[in-house]
Parts: structure tokens; C-alpha cells; sequence
């Protein structure tokens, strides 16, 4: 690979890794918090899979970097517009319905992006990508599962899911916006063609939500930013709290 | 009309006894004696919600672990307690009580849970203190308990005490690792040792001699060893552990005994483990708080699913 290659593949594998990372911490403020002891633990199963998610891209993307860059160099010691992110990820938790609903909407995509992944020219990504499509298969069962429920359930259930649906759904476009970089990678055979994916993801949003007695939102306002490391306000606060010990003890061993 | 004077339920007491003494496992279905039966209800369903509770002041830290690997480690520990009070769940429930009833027993404050998680996880090496010592004594608890008498209980504690040992030995590193590390981080870890080192020894509960639930515990063999041995043996094992990584146990009686073989240790601050047990520890408002916020804040779950449940039937038996 070409150095600038090389820099941007790392660049790619950090942007993966802080969508993982991101997504893991929200799912992991669930501890002690579900609706039932099950929910606890599959949660906290969750958002552990996120977790070891995070450090194979990151670990990677450290490697790719070199000198004593490390997955928590990158975890620990990066500000808000060095995260790259995307936006739905650091949206607060919310009640079980819009945790379930951003999970679902993502699982749907993590499983076409992860297929996509497997077949990059870069081997690491896609023994990555291998690894990872396991657990969102089992993710995506559980999370379809509970769309049929909560929109099946009883008129509160279905209120917070239409609820969460409406508050979410300007976060997805940027799940199939390609930028420079993923272009570039793209060309290269590395990265996977986002655009590419809208298409069969809608279809599989849509047959669940069929089953249900909630109506998709029409497609309208939209917010972009994350790659960039334009946020939103609650991504800082995230960090305070990852970060917090590394910062407040710098330099030292853990 | 039976009751407990009655030959019949002499002679299936008897017959019960000698099982134990047998040292057959009783299983759910099996004749039992009705004390045996609320005796074991009250163990394990307060066994299951030390799990559930520990939860917290652990999960306190998952947001906050100092690299990802301890992330990792600690969200695996905290799934694992989570797994170990539903498989206690599951065993009382064999004892003919229902989920729910236990979760009531809890927020009501009818049912305990081990005091211990009524202290507050302030710093990092907290979480190292509670893995080494608290999920230390728990193991000398439970290893014990592998040998009780009921069959789901002592099958539940041989899964439990596997899982267990690799929590002890995470924390165990957290602990020898900030010992390595900065002045403030060993002093960090010594602060966590002090505060956590008196209320591990109290979760081995009162003295033999007044302990309420014991003598008959240990008859009908749901105790296979009294409190004080178990913590003697505690006590033991951590002196030589602290010691090898430079930590200091807050006893200034803590020596070796010859004559015993064993180590003399000062007495436990018995005031202290009665005002926390009945309510005035730093922590207990708290806990049973957030315990009952999660479980009101998760009803209109619950009740969907119920709700789809039912749905799924109708529509079923209406397309036979």
C-alpha cells in the first residue's frame, strides 16, 4: 500500500472503531437500568461485542498508524472533533424504545456493511468484518424481535416506538453518505459502498415495520457531521466520562 | 389434618434428616420440611439479589474503565453476576415462588441482600478492592456452598464458583497493577483496601454463636461451614495475597498464630455491620432506589410484551 493509502485506511479503520466504541458505551449505560434481568444481561452482551468491536478496528488502526499509537491512546486521549463517529451512535440513550429502535435501524445496517466488508481487498478489515457479522446476526434477531413486540404491544409501546422512530430518522442518511476518503478507499477495493446499501436496507426496514402497527416517518429533515467531527452536544459529555480516569491520572499504566 | 406434631410428618421428617445425613441432593420436587423450604427461599433469592445489586456500584464504573481492555473485562464480569442471579432466580423459583414475589420481597425491604453493596465504588481501584476481596469472600462462601444440601442450589454454585475465581483474579491484577504504577495510584489502591478490607470480613455475617439462621442451616446442610470458619479461612488466604503485592490490611491485631495456624485478626466493628444491615449504610437508599426506578421505568416493557403475547395467540387460534 502507498503511504497515503496506508494513512487513509487508518483513518477508516478509527472512523469504524469510534462508530463502535460510541454505540458500545450507550448500550453498556444500560447496566442495571433494563426492563427485566434477561434485558440487563443481553444488553451488557451487546454492548460488550461493541466493545471488543472498537478494538480490532482501533487496535488496527493504531497499527496502521505506528509509533505509540495504541487503541487507547485512540479511545482515551482524542477530543470531540477528533471523533469521527456517526452522530446516531452518541445520541443519548432515551427510554428502551429508542435504544431498541437505533439498535434495530443499525443492526440492519451493520449487517449489509459487515457482508460488504468481508469481501475488502484489506484482509485485516475483512477478518474484522467476519468476526463482527457473527454476533449482528444475533443482534439483528433480537432487535427485529423486539420491533414486533413494542409495535405490536400495547398503545404506549407503540406511541414510544413511532416516538423514537420520528427522533431518530434525520441521523440515518448519513449512514449511506460516501465522503472523499470512503470514495478514495472504495476505488482502492478497501471500503464499502455505502450508497450501495440504502436501497436493500430500506427494503428490510420496511417488511418488519409492515408487521407492526407503526408507520415509518416520511424522509425530510437530515443531520450530518460525524465524520468530520461536527457533533452533537452530547458527544463531549461521553468523553468526560470514557476519558475520565486517563485524563485526571495522565501518563499512567491501568 | 396434619401439622407438624403429626407421626406422618415425624416420620417424612425423619426420613428427610437421613437424606441429608446421607448427604443425598433434595431436589424440588421431593417432601420437605416447610422451615427447610423458607429457609432456602431466604438464602438463595438473597444470594440472587446480592448479584443483582452488586450490579451497580460495578456497573458505576463500566462508563469509566481506564483502557478498553478493562472496559471489556469488567462489562464480561457484570454480565456474568447478571447471569448468576438469574440462574438463583431460577432455583428459588423451584421452591414454589414466583420472580415477581422476589422483587417485591426486595423493594419492600422484607428480603436482604449482602451488605456490602450498601458502600460506595468511588475510585478505579474500587473495582479492583471489590473483584479481590468482596468476590474473594464470596468464593470461600460458595465453594462451601457447592456441598449444600439442595440439588439446584449446590448445581447452581459450581457454575457460579467457576465464573467467580476469574473475577477475583481481575481484580486481584487491577489491584497488583496499580501497586506498580504511581505514587497516587498506590495510594489509591491502599484507600480502596481500607475501606473495602472490615465490610468483606462482615459478609461472612455474626459470630457463630449468634448467628439466627446457623445451627439449623448447617443440620439441614444448606451451611456446610459456619461463618466464623469461612471468614478465617478468608482472612488467611488474603494476609499473604496483600502482601505480595505491597498492600497493607488496615488491622494493626492482623499476625500470625502458630498455635492456631491460622492468622488472629481484631474484631469486626459490630456496630458498624448492624447500622449498615438495618438501612443507615452509605449506599442502601440508594441501591433499592435505583433497583425499583429500573423496574417502574420498565413496566410498559413488560407489559407490551405480555400485551403481543397475548395479540400472537388471538391471532393464531383465530387462522386455526
Amino acid at each position: 500500500m502507498t503511504t497515503d493509502l496506508t494513512r487513509a485506511t487508518a483513518d477508516y479503520a478509527v472512523r469504524l472503531g469510534d462508530d463502535a466504541l460510541i454505540l458500545g458505551h450507550r448500550l453498556s449505560e444500560w447496566c442495571s437500568n433494563g426492563p427485566f434481568l434477561e434485558e440487563d444481561l443481553a444488553l451488557t452482551n451487546v454492548a460488550l461485542d461493541y466493545i471488543g468491536r472498537a478494538r480490532m478496528f482501533l487496535g488496527y488502526g493504531a497499527q496502521l498508524i505506528g509509533g505509540d499509537c495504541t487503541e487507547d491512546t485512540l479511545a482515551y486521549q482524542r477530543d470531540c472533533r477528533e471523533f469521527t463517529n456517526l452522530l446516531i451512535n452518541e445520541l443519548p440513550r432515551g427510554d428502551f424504545a429508542f435504544t431498541m429502535a437505533r439498535q434495530y435501524l443499525l443492526d440492519e445496517h451493520a449487517l449489509l456493511f459487515l457482508e460488504a466488508l468481508q469481501g475488502s481487498s484489506d484482509a485485516e478489515l475483512a477478518a474484522i468484518a467476519t468476526k463482527a457479522i457473527k454476533e449482528t446476526r444475533y443482534h439483528l434477531r433480537r432487535s427485529r424481535e423486539w420491533m414486533l413486540r413494542l409495535g405490536d404491544g400495547t398503545e404506549e409501546s407503540r406511541r414510544r416506538l413511532q416516538q423514537a422512530l420520528e427522533d431518530i430518522w434525520g441521523y440515518l442518511p448519513e449512514l449511506f453518505a460516501m465522503d472523499e476518503l470512503e470514495r478514495e478507499l472504495l476505488a482502492a477495493g478497501i471500503a464499502v459502498d455505502r450508497e450501495a446499501l440504502e436501497a436493500p436496507w430500506r427494503r428490510a426496514v420496511s417488511a418488519t415495520f409492515a408487521e407492526t402497527d407503526v408507520t415509518l416517518p416520511a424522509d425530510g429533515w437530515r443531520v450530518d457531521g460525524g465524520r468530520t467531527g461536527y457533533h452533537t452536544e452530547h458527544l463531549g459529555h461521553l468523553l468526560s466520562e470514557l476519558q475520565f480516569v486517563q485524563r485526571a491520572y495522565p501518563g499512567c499504566q491501568w | 389434618m396434619t401439622n407438624d406434631s403429626s407421626p406422618n410428618e415425624q416420620q417424612l421428617e425423619a426420613a428427610f434428616q437421613a437424606r441429608i445425613d446421607a448427604e443425598e441432593k433434595i431436589e424440588p420436587k421431593d417432601w420437605m420440611p416447610e422451615r427447610y423450604r423458607k429457609n432456602l427461599i431466604r438464602q438463595i433469592s438473597q444470594h440472587a439479589h446480592s448479584e443483582v445489586i452488586g450490579m451497580q456500584p460495578e456497573g458505576n464504573w463500566i462508563t469509566r474503565a481506564p483502557t478498553l481492555h478493562r472496559k471489556a473485562v469488567l462489562l464480561a464480569k457484570v454480565q456474568d453476576e447478571c447471569g448468576h442471579g438469574l440462574y438463583l432466580y431460577s432455583a428459588t423459583e423451584t421452591l414454589g415462588i414466583t420472580r415477581e414475589e422476589l422483587i417485591e420481597a426486595l423493594h419492600s425491604g422484607a428480603a436482604k441482600y449482602a451488605s456490602i453493596f450498601n458502600y460506595p465504588s468511588l475510585t478505579w481501584a474500587d473495582i479492583g478492592a471489590i473483584g479481590w476481596l468482596v468476590d474473594g469472600a464470596a468464593i470461600v462462601n460458595q465453594v462451601s456452598l457447592q456441598r449444600t444440601s439442595y440439588g439446584p442450589y449446590a448445581r447452581g454454585m459450581v457454575r457460579i464458583c467457576k465464573e467467580e475465581s476469574f473475577h477475583q483474579r481481575q481484580g486481584y491484577h487491577i489491584m497488583m497493577t496499580l501497586m506498580q504504577g504511581s505514587d497516587e495510584q498506590r495510594a489509591m489502591a491502599q484507600d480502596a483496601v481500607n475501606r473495602f478490607w472490615w465490610p468483606s470480613l462482615m459478609m461472612f455475617g455474626p459470630h457463630d454463636a449468634e448467628s439466627a439462621h446457623s445451627a439449623q442451616s448447617m443440620t439441614w446442610k444448606i451451611k456446610r461451614q459456619s461463618n466464623d470458619e469461612l471468614r478465617q479461612k478468608f482472612v488467611d488466604q488474603s494476609v499473604e495475597q496483600a502482601e505480595v503485592i505491597g498492600l497493607t490490611l488496615p488491622d494493626p491485631d492482623l499476625k500470625w498464630n502458630e498455635e492456631r495456624g491460622h492468622y488472629d485478626f481484631g474484631e469486626i466493628d459490630w456496630d458498624e455491620f448492624n447500622r449498615v444491615i438495618s438501612g443507615s449504610g452509605p449506599c442502601n437508599r440508594q441501591r433499592i432506589a435505583h433497583h425499583v426506578a429500573a423496574h417502574e421505568d420498565g413496566a410498559w416493557v413488560r407489559e407490551a410484551i405480555a400485551a403481543h403475547e397475548a395479540k400472537k395467540q388471538q391471532r393464531a387460534s383465530k387462522a386455526a
